[in-house]
């Protein structure tokens, strides 16, 4: 079904080499409007994980009935009620996990990155290949949102983890700098996300660049994708 | 498979639009068997999360009636800031009734509407006043909902309990800063100036509404559900 190599192969690429947020450069939207906190981006992507992985697993296992012609619309209805499904499901089973996640799982379908994966991965390969590649598509998404979130929220309002109290009880979120800290709001604001996700782009660019001299070898091509936001 | 003839440009759009059409028939009908079975789950999830806001803003001793069944429909009311209906959870303790929580909007907040729930005892006192949705800025106007606000052993929400016209003489229903009572966080006087004046409306109103809010047909009402 699914050799130990290629599930590497499928975890890497998810979250690092064509990292979602830092490289295909897909989905920009939710993160834009979510990753106002550490809390908030790592929910949304938790959400995505889930719903990405149903999504390749459906249209991996549909994809030789798909005609080629009217792929998209089919793809679009598929990834829809996937979306839908969950969002009805975690509702009704899961109502304290919906509490949190709900807000961003009708958001999910906003990112254009459900859509990429399915044509280019899932419509390709497997149901188990293609549901590993939506989930650690999501996974990067998960530490590239939280960070991105950490990052912003810090500059913006001095703390880390606001509204973590929702997830796990008990748990408050840590002032790191003190009291009368005025707080920055373009970080929290729209552009702020842009302007931090430049320089971890900026980072990760850099790293690789390092990384290639040393061993004397190109970075992977960023798949293009222009167009989608 | 038989050998595939040339397709014509009609017989492909036919062909596509047929398998379209099932493919739609075939997630439409997932999609309607998901809802149907998860909508029992999700009517009760619903129902007790309603229950959980009203129980925030309405002390458990001032009630023993079923609030979400014994509830009055409000037409577009200017006063709560509602452009559409609202509901009124009427709170009866021994067939008396105790009070009223009247879901309001607060439409003068810096982001959008802040939306309300506002308990109000027969007594014209506040029980208790929550925000149950509001797109404030986060860090700064957010402290008015209780899960945002720094305060956590006094929340700036909780001024509200307790008060009525009696206690506080209604000039006084404005934030420190304008030579009110309420205190508000330094730079973000916009949405407790907005909550501010919502509850004194929406307790205004209550005041001149008390025969239609708290009226006696509650107990008619319980007997024609009988």
């Amino acid at each position: 079904m699914i050799t130990w190599a290629e599930f590497k192969d499928i975890f890497v690429n998810g979250a690092w080499r064509q990292n979602s947020s830092l490289v295909q450069m897909l989905g920009m939207c939710p993160l834009l409007a979510m990753t106002t906190s550490l809390v908030n981006g790592a929910m949304l992507s938790l959400a995505t994980i889930i719903v990405m992985g149903s999504s390749g697993f459906v249209v991996a296992l549909l994809r030789n009935f798909i005609p080629y012609e009217i792929r998209i619309p089919v793809f679009i209805l598929i990834a829809a009620v996937m979306v839908t499904v969950v969002d009805l499901g975690m509702n009704a089973y899961m109502h304290d996990m919906y509490n949190i996640l709900g807000i961003f799982i009708p958001l999910i379908i906003t990112n254009c990155l459900v859509l990429a994966r399915i044509e280019t991965f899932a419509a390709k390969n497997g149901p188990l290949q293609a549901m590993f590649d939506g989930a650690f598509m999501g996974v990067g998404m998960l530490w590239t949102l939280s960070l991105l979130g950490a990052i912003r929220e810090f500059i913006g309002t001095g703390s880390v983890l606001s509204g973590i109290e929702a997830v796990i009880p008990g748990l408050h979120q840590i002032d790191l700098l003190p009291a009368d800290y005025p707080g920055f709001l373009v970080s929290i604001l729209p552009p702020g996300a842009f302007i931090v996700l430049a320089c971890m782009v900026a980072t990760k660019n850099w790293y690789e660049a390092k990384a290639a001299e040393r061993a004397k070898r190109q970075p992977p091509e960023p798949l293009s994708t222009a167009g989608c936001h | 498979m038989s050998i595939p003839k040339e397709p014509t440009a009609a017989g492909m759009a036919a062909r596509s639009s047929v398998i379209l059409f099932i493919f739609v028939i075939a997630f439409t009908a997932v999609l309607a068997t998901v809802f149907s079975m998860t909508a029992p789950a999700i009517k009760a999830s619903a129902a007790e999360e309603e229950m959980r806001m009203i129980k925030e803003v309405l002390p458990a001793a001032l009630y023993d009636n079923d609030l979400l069944r014994d509830t009055l429909e409000l037409p577009p009311t200017h006063e709560l800031g509602q452009d559409d209906t609202s509901k009124v959870y009427r709170a009866t303790l021994a067939g008396q009734p105790s009070a009223v929580v009247l879901e309001a909007v607060a439409t003068d907040g810096y982001a959008g509407k802040i939306r309300m729930l506002i308990a109000v005892q027969a007594n014209g006192q506040l029980a208790g006043v929550r925000v149950t949705q509001h797109k404030e800025t986060p860090g700064l106007g957010d402290y008015v909902d209780p899960k945002k606000d720094k305060n956590k052993s006094r929340p700036w929400i909780t001024q509200f309990d307790g008060l009525s016209f009696d206690k506080l003489p209604e000039k006084s229903w404005k934030v420190k800063k304008d030579g009110g009572h309420f205190d508000s966080n330094a730079g973000a006087t916009v949405t407790p100036r907005a909550v501010i004046k919502a509850v004194k409306e929406a307790l205004e109103f209550t005041n001149r509404n008390r025969q239609r809010l708290f009226g006696s047909n509650t107990a008619e009402q319980e007997q024609d559900k009988k």
